[in-house]
């Protein structure tokens, strides 16, 4: 098993045809990715790499190809509305890659989301990948290795860092998931840490936050109250000055709040294994294995 | 982006928020008349205000009452060109360039209001307080009970009883209510319209004469948004901007001036906050942090290299890169082509990992540069630390 996302996971692309878009579209699709549709308004009827129909919604794409999930690399002023028309036609999962989008434009999104079934991965982020089944986003496949370690980051380099030395010291990934850098966005790491919990074939998570907002907090309680394996945790940003914006327009310590150590004490007190650094994340986790 | 306070009262003006009159001033003849006409109307004093990107102005020393024309002068030659220290500045503080003269009024109250994101929710809220001139944060934390918040739905807007609830929440009595929550509603819409992260209006105040009126204002407008206000663009002001933070904006790279004297480039948020984190916990203080973004090439590489190096205080140079979509053996042609042209003369450390590392290492190694190679981010930070400090 896995969580978000296997080998029966149909994705279509939203921006296939830009340059982002068509290029990890191929990259999606050398992975073996089952990328059965692409959408660019008024580029429908075309086909992507001699392959992939394109559309012109989303709609009709998913009518004629029953896509179940979709990734958008659409530019930044366009991509909150990307976001609604996958919401509108029913995808159960929308992955959004772009960066850089408005912050109001993402607080209307979360609004019209609102008791909706569609659950959002980012934006901002690197996407989702379930080893060896499905890759949707622009995390580099082959560093990874199909396991049982559940791996969870605000931060897309850190994943893969993570990723690494998980696959580096002979185990693998159940599902790595990137859900963004931005303050609003879709899953939490509550939500994921509630799918790792019931994924029988996830054996423990990797859980790595940063500076900025209260989710790490949000994710201690409820791991203190809820996961009963292990958890292996780190915060980037320890040393980020207030009131900067560290990248990711999430990563911004304001009023006192949002702190590394509020974090990781947060962390520690649910129990979760604190890496000494990023470098020590897959030793940290192979020597709780152990115990 | 951050704005000035003479910038966010004009704007906070065009959406029907009460502001008091004033005028930015470049000399002392100018801020004489401003005060000359600004207290024609029998007005005992004009308020002369340092224009700095910082809060903490007024305790600094950077803003002052003047109880006559020429005294305004007065203030204006202290003022202007001084190094104004707030506790936003930092200890060097903040050179002021800029002084705006403002009409005095009668204050009976001083109160807070201010809208931003709860990233908690997702949405907008609008704070006020009694606690007015006072910083929100140090209210949250003493007196938390005195923070009024009302959470403000995307599609409908601040609504007039969500005003009213807070003006009758402050104790607002009589005309004052009204003009509140005019106040408020405009306060809302000058956010939403111009797509700020905060307003804050602090301290709003009430006067003896049941007028509310803006006698600080802050916004900050949200970076992502600014491609669709091509009107705000022009209120950027450079001077307030660390000049290598501007540098790194135009070749697309996301930097952050800081005290130390390593220098860092790294790829990702993430890694480049964890790669600082490391470098302190190694004993060292980073320079700066410094995001080539995924997709980095020579051109972008080279661009870092020269932001890194034009800092004096930079002693050692810590690449760390995982080359994901990137592959390092390109990464590292562009890093050697770089330290060529930049003519590298402090020791640089290099940490590479993920696809095609040992072609690039191997391309470091042949390079015929000092480079010395590091094969984990502690590893890298320890080496880092040990060149800074010159052994």
């Amino acid at each position: 098993m896995s969580i978000l996302v296997n080998r029966d996971t149909r994705v279509l692309c939203q921006g296939i045809t830009g340059s982002a878009g068509s290029f990890h579209s191929k990259q999606m699709l050398a992975y073996g990715t089952n990328l059965v549709a692409g959408v660019t308004p008024g580029k429908g009827g075309q086909k992507f790499e001699d392959r992939v129909p394109v559309f012109d919604t989303v709609s009709q794409a998913v009518r004629e190809t029953r896509a179940n999930a979709s990734v958008i690399f659409v530019p930044p002023p366009f991509a909150a509305d990307s976001i609604l028309e996958a919401v509108d036609a029913g995808l159960p999962l929308v992955v959004c890659i772009t960066e850089g989008i408005p912050i109001a434009d993402m607080v209307k999104v979360k609004r019209a989301m609102n008791g909706s079934a569609t659950r959002l991965i980012g934006p901002n982020c690197p996407g989702v990948i379930t080893p060896g089944e499905c890759k949707i986003g622009i995390m580099p496949g082959h560093i990874h290795r199909k396991g049982r370690i559940g791996i969870v980051s605000r931060s897309g380099t850190l994943t893969y860092e993570a990723v690494h030395q998980v696959t580096q010291l002979g185990m693998g990934q159940s599902t790595a998931v990137g859900i963004g850098g931005d303050p609003v966005h879709g899953l939490t790491f509550v939500d994921c840490m509630k799918l790792f919990a019931q994924d029988a074939e996830t054996d423990a998570v990797i859980l790595i936050g940063e500076i900025g907002g209260g989710e790490e907090e949000e994710a201690a309680d409820w791991i203190k109250s809820n996961y009963n394996k292990p958890v292996v945790g780190f915060i980037a940003g320890a040393t980020a000055p207030p009131g900067k914006r560290m990248g990711h327009a999430g990563a911004i310590i304001s009023g006192g709040k949002g702190t590394a150590q509020d974090k990781f004490r947060a962390l520690r007190e649910a129990g979760v294994h604190i890496a000494a650094g990023p470098h020590e994340l897959g030793a940290t986790l192979k020597s709780v294995l152990k115990r | 982006m951050k704005i000035h306070e003479y910038q966010a009262k004009e704007i906070l003006r065009g959406y029907g928020v009460a502001v008091p009159r004033g005028k930015l001033v470049h000399s002392a003849e100018e801020a004489v008349a401003a005060a000359r006409q600004l207290m024609a109307g029998g007005k005992s004093v004009s308020v002369v205000k340092a224009q700095i990107h910082a809060g903490g102005r007024g305790k600094g020393g950077g803003v002052k009452l003047a109880r006559s024309p020429e005294e305004a002068g007065e203030i204006f030659k202290r003022i202007m060109g001084m190094q104004l220290v707030t506790h936003q500045t930092g200890p060097q503080g903040q050179k002021v360039r800029k002084v705006y003269v403002e009409e005095g009024c009668d204050i009976a109250r001083e109160l807070y209001l201010g809208v931003t994101l709860d990233r908690g929710i997702g949405r907008n809220v609008m704070m006020a307080s009694s606690e007015g001139g006072v910083e929100i944060e140090e209210v949250a934390a003493r007196h938390p009970e005195k923070i009024l918040r009302t959470v403000i739905d995307p599609v409908v807007g601040l609504a007039g009883y969500q005003a009213r609830d807070l003006a009758f929440g402050l104790g607002v009595t009589g005309n004052a209510v009204n003009s509140f929550v005019k106040f408020a509603l405009g306060t809302y819409r000058a956010y939403e319209a111009t797509d700020s992260s905060i307003v804050e209006i602090n301290p709003l105040v009430v006067t003896k004469q049941g007028e509310v009126i803006a006698l600080d204002a802050k916004i900050n407008l949200d970076d992502n948004a600014l491609f669709r206000h091509k009107e705000l663009a022009s209120l950027r002001d450079p001077d307030e901007e660390d000049p290598r933070e501007a540098q790194a904006k135009e070749h697309d790279l996301s930097y952050v001036g800081l005290e130390g004297n390593i220098g860092c480039m790294v790829n990702g948020a993430g890694l480049a906050m964890s790669t600082m984190d490391m470098i302190k916990l190694a004993g060292g203080q980073p320079a700066n942090f410094l995001d080539v973004g995924g997709g980095a090439d020579e051109e972008k590489v080279t661009a870092a290299f020269k932001l890194l190096l034009s800092d004096p205080r930079v002693k050692a140079v810590l690449v760390n890169i995982f080359g994901g979509i990137m592959k390092c053996d390109v990464i590292a042609a562009g890093i050697i082509a770089a330290a060529k042209q930049v003519h590298l003369g402090v020791p640089l450390v290099v940490r590479l990992e993920g696809t095609n590392v040992e072609q690039g290492k191997a391309l470091l190694a042949s390079s015929g540069l000092a480079i010395t190679p590091a094969d984990d981010l502690g590893e890298a930070a320890r080496k880092a630390v040990a060149a800074a400090n010159g052994a």
